[in-house]
């Protein structure tokens, strides 16, 4: 155990919710991060605004795998509530750092992992005088006990500190101070640093620290969306909220101080969906963001828009179902509600970012493509990349794109025709040309309905108009299908018979998996699909190959039933690797069902 | 089936002002029984519209579902319109509201639409003081589903079938009042002289205008017994005032009569003149508009007109702050940050 390990291992820390203590983990995540090594957070909260115990956990792998990891190396405790699972959740040889201002009780004691104690309350209020100063410092001063027990360049902890209060710099001294009660505590008592340790490195590039959320706001942001209406709902509430601080800052005229966009906290999410499809149905581009039960509100707007054909963005952070479910953890389990969401024959372009990176840019295709397909297009996170930090690619834009607004007549295309059709299918594409309210005084104004209609937007209740119409949508999806964002494939020409899939946040453990896999001898070919409809390329890599693992994170093998669904596979080539307890799915668990399911043989290098 | 009128017209047809013909503003045939209440409406609409001098493509029709919802069908057949899902007509207003604040936006819903399915929209749209007309065809029933008791039939109506309504029917007007809408009016789809003014001086108001209209159906609430019935109606109805509504551009030749008349300039310049007609009621005072309605309705008494009026308003894009460019109008140069601001948000996440 004393050899020295760098750069890989899992803190958590077991904090109570409301004490400040995210400011400080938060902290300590951005200090790994600059030292150059590659860090992903992971915040386990209540749904709960003060009191109940939350915990924020850090997995530190110098080689990039940054999925959920099981076992914790090292417990930072100061919540005396979890103690006892807090201690049991410690691997063997790992480390348990408390609050020892009050002795920890015998019956906590273990023999295989290593006690350090910090009076971090007593430190505090021999130093501070004001309760709520005692309470927060308490946080810098693990902090400081970390940078000493882990070998944190102080330098950089002083850089974040002094960049956090650069607007209050008196707070600047009282927070070096805590740090260095916690630093000289441990020198003094501890050998400092532990061996497992961190180390400067140079491993994460141009990468930035950011939760998906943010980076989904910022992308609509980018993507021209002006009208935003939204109810607030967890885990998706901050989409909303990060396009409204930028839009704040980056949307407003500095002279009139006038905005350029719009943004309503709805009544409900059927409120917010309507606004949405009202607005984009009026020639602007508009999103909401919900998660799985306000998908469940909106269905009945979203067939409408699909029937209707109009443009809607919708941002799904999906969270525990069913029902209220499990609102503070991750799932991706609205697969087949946000595929198929409404009555009748009805479907949606999905969208599957996997990064911060790719929320932003998929937040801002979203918008280009409801343009383009006129029906709405979801774009499916989750909470584990909506709400924690991820090292990510940076946020790309290029000045020279242009906002694809699709088939839209302007007054000179009305004036050159004979006769306009709402629903004309002139470019044999299935997508045909609408026109907004307002463009022509007498030309190209019709009734968007969500009953039957024919070509030119008249209520019809003819069967063979209706089955045409109806078979135009179905002509519109095969188009989609290669305009959605292609599906990733991680070699150049197929390695083996055995595949793999798998679609957002299971990409990092899933990569892992296959990694590990191919330390024992064994290559198995893989894919990410990054939309709905599936094109092609996902067909061909099922094809062929003899078995496909499917990886997600539902109970029911939703995006199993999607590929079998709508791509005609046989269901038996399809194996399930799923996590449904509501954390995010591991390397471990994947590899281990891979074994498990093939007897460990059929594997074989 | 919608049928489709002849696009023929007698060439000395009057023209308005922007040079349409009143027939320019009408729709599709109606589908609704012969003798619809909502029919009527239609055609207050389509006068409205062509005294107003609308250009119909400043205008847009929103809808929810029901008979009534409909009807954008039947009028201004070269103005878009949105015949959306039940009861969610003020969202979607919300949104188009937003995209583009320069046109007119006419919801039309019914009670079931409004007072049921549709309440908690309706309420928020007040409450936001949309800038918008929110006509309500109230007939007391469900007339697509063949003649159920909707949530404004009054208590011991009866409906068609015999069925005694058994609980308290939700006035619309007082609701809307209470919530802070600044335009409130009631009309009786029979009442052509009345209903077009109101109009009219809806769509010049600059916030939420609220018309409640009382349009019986004649298929299955037209019955004796049943209080949304023509002859009920016509019977009970009592005019608060005669209401004028003067365009900004013609001369003001009305007859002013000291605690009669009340005068309140709009903000495109037109002007409202109410010669009232109820005693101790003042369109501007809430309380006592709330205290007529009550009074009206203790005395089997239909107050009709414009009920409430307040010109003091701000509609939602001013209180949002929004730039005076219809958001739907903005390009990448107002819309995108661009690469370089990207650049700076990308450094403070390392």
């Amino acid at each position: 155990m004393n050899s020295v390990i760098f750069n890989d291992f899992v803190i958590r820390f077991a904090n109570v919710n409301g004490t400040g203590s995210a400011s400080a983990n938060d902290m300590f995540s951005k200090a790994v991060f600059r030292m150059g090594i590659p860090v992903s957070a992971k915040n386990i909260f209540p749904s709960n605004i003060q009191g109940l115990p939350t915990w924020f956990e850090l997995r530190v792998n110098e080689h990039g795998y940054l999925g959920r990891r099981e076992g914790i190396d090292i417990m930072v405790a100061v919540n005396p509530q979890s103690l006892k699972e807090d201690i049991e959740s410690v691997r063997a040889g790992g480390y348990f750092i408390y609050d020892n201002t009050k002795n920890l009780h015998p019956e906590f004691h273990k023999e295989d992992i290593h006690f350090i104690g910090v009076p971090m309350m007593q430190l505090c209020m021999d130093h501070f005088s004001e309760p709520r100063q005692q309470q927060l410092f308490k946080n810098m001063v693990y902090i400081g006990a970390l940078i000493e027990l882990l070998n944190i360049e102080p330098e950089v902890v002083h850089d974040i500190i002094r960049h956090q209060f650069r607007k209050n710099e008196k707070l600047v001294p009282p927070n070096f101070l805590a740090l260095d009660l916690g630093r000289n505590y441990v020198k003094e008592h501890y050998e400092c640093p532990l061996p497992l340790r961190l180390e400067r490195r140079d491993k994460v590039g141009d990468q930035i620290m950011i939760d998906g959320n943010t980076a989904t706001g910022l992308g609509a942001l980018y993507g021209g969306a002006s009208v935003v209406a939204w109810y607030p709902i967890t885990p998706s509430t901050s989409v909303a909220k990060a396009f409204e601080t930028y839009a704040k800052r980056y949307r407003k005229d500095p002279d009139t101080g006038k905005l350029s966009y719009a943004i309503v906290q709805a009544e409900d999410e059927l409120a917010a969906i309507g606004m949405v499809i009202g607005a984009a149905w009026n020639g602007a581009r508009a999103f909401t963001a919900t998660s799985g039960p306000g998908v469940s509100l909106m269905s009945e707007f979203l067939g409408l828009a699909y029937y209707a054909e109009i443009p809607a963005v919708l941002v799904n952070v999906q969270r525990g179902g069913p029902s209220t479910g499990m609102p503070t953890r991750t799932q991706q389990a609205d697969i087949l509600s946000s595929a198929y969401a409404s009555h009748g024959d009805t479907k949606h372009v999905l969208l599957f970012p996997s990064t911060p990176a790719e929320c932003f840019e998929m937040a801002a295709d979203a918008l280009d493509l409801a343009d383009h397909l006129q029906t709405p297009v979801i774009v499916m996170t989750d909470l584990d990349l909506g709400m924690n930090f991820h090292l990510s690619p940076p946020l790309k834009w290029d000045d020279k794109r242009k906002y694809k607004r699709g088939k839209v007549y302007s007054a000179a295309e009305l004036d050159s025709m004979q006769k306009y059709g709402r629903y004309l299918d002139v470019d044999d594409d299935g997508i045909c040309y609408r026109t907004i309210p307002g463009t022509h005084p007498t030309k190209g104004a019709f009734t968007t309905r969500g009953t039957s209609r024919d070509e030119y937007a008249r209520y019809t209740e003819d069967a063979a108009m209706y089955a045409r119409s109806i078979d135009r949508l179905a002509k519109k999806w095969k188009t989609a299908a290669g305009l959605v964002p292609k599906p990733e494939v991680y070699q150049k020409k197929n390695q083996s018979s055995t595949g793999l899939i798998c679609f957002g946040t299971s990409q990092y453990a899933a990569m892992e998996a296959l990694e590990l896999l191919e330390k024992q001898g064994v290559k198995i070919d893989s894919l990410r699909v990054r939309a709905f409809p599936f094109n092609d390329t996902v067909a061909d890599f099922i094809e062929s190959h003899e078995q496909v693992f499917v990886v997600e994170q539902n109970r029911d093998k939703q995006f199993r039933s999607l590929l079998v669904n709508e791509l005609e596979v046989h269901p038996k080539k399809l194996i399930p690797v799923l996590n449904y307890d509501g954390m995010p799915i591991t390397a471990d668990s994947i590899l281990n069902q891979i074994l498990e399911k093939t007897n460990g043989t059929a594997l074989t290098a | 089936m919608s049928f489709i009128k002849p696009n023929f017209r007698h060439p000395a047809l009057p023209k308005n002002q922007v040079g349409y013909t009143k027939a320019d503003y009408e729709g599709a045939i109606s589908t609704l029984c012969a003798g619809c209440g909502h029919d009527s409406i239609t055609a207050a609409i389509v006068q409205a519209c062509f005294e107003i001098d609308l250009e119909p493509h400043k205008l847009a029709k929103i809808s929810g579902i029901g008979c009534s919802s409909k009807t954008p069908a039947y009028f201004l057949r070269n103005s878009h319109g949105f015949n959306s899902v039940h009861g969610r007509m003020p969202s979607v207003t919300t949104g188009a509201y937003l995209a583009n604040r320069d046109l007119i936006y006419l919801g039309v819903s019914g009670d079931g639409d409004t007072a049921s399915i549709g309440m908690g929209q309706f309420v928020h749209a007040v409450r936001r003081n949309l800038n918008m007309v929110y006509i309500v065809m109230n007939n007391g029933c469900y007339g697509l589903t063949k003649g159920q008791d909707s949530a404004t039939a009054d208590t011991g109506s009866i409906n068609k079938e015999g069925g005694v309504n058994q609980f308290a029917g939700i006035d619309l007007c007082s609701l809307a009042i209470e919530l802070g809408a600044t335009f409130v009016g009631r009309s009786f789809s029979g009442d052509k002289h009345q209903l077009v003014p109101l109009i009219k001086a809806a769509m010049a108001h600059p916030g939420f205008a609220f018309l409640d209209v009382l349009s019986p159906c004649v298929t299955f609430n037209n019955n004796k017994g049943s209080t949304k019935s023509y002859d009920y109606v016509r019977e009970h109805i009592e005019a608060t005032s005669e209401l004028d509504f003067v365009p900004h551009r013609d001369e003001i030749t009305i007859n002013y009569q000291e605690g009669k008349s009340v005068l309140a300039p709009l903000h495109d310049g037109s002007l409202l003149h109410l010669h009232k007609l109820a005693p101790g009621w003042d369109p501007t005072e809430r309380k006592s508009v709330i205290s007529l309605i009550q009074t009206s309705r203790t005395n089997g008494e239909i107050p009709t007109g414009l009920l409430y009026l307040d010109t003091h308003t701000r509609d939602l894009h001013e209180v949002m702050g929004t730039v005076k460019e219809p958001l739907n109008a903005l390009t990448e140069k107002e819309l995108c940050p661009g690469a370089g601001v990207l650049k700076e948000i990308n450094d403070s996440f390392r």
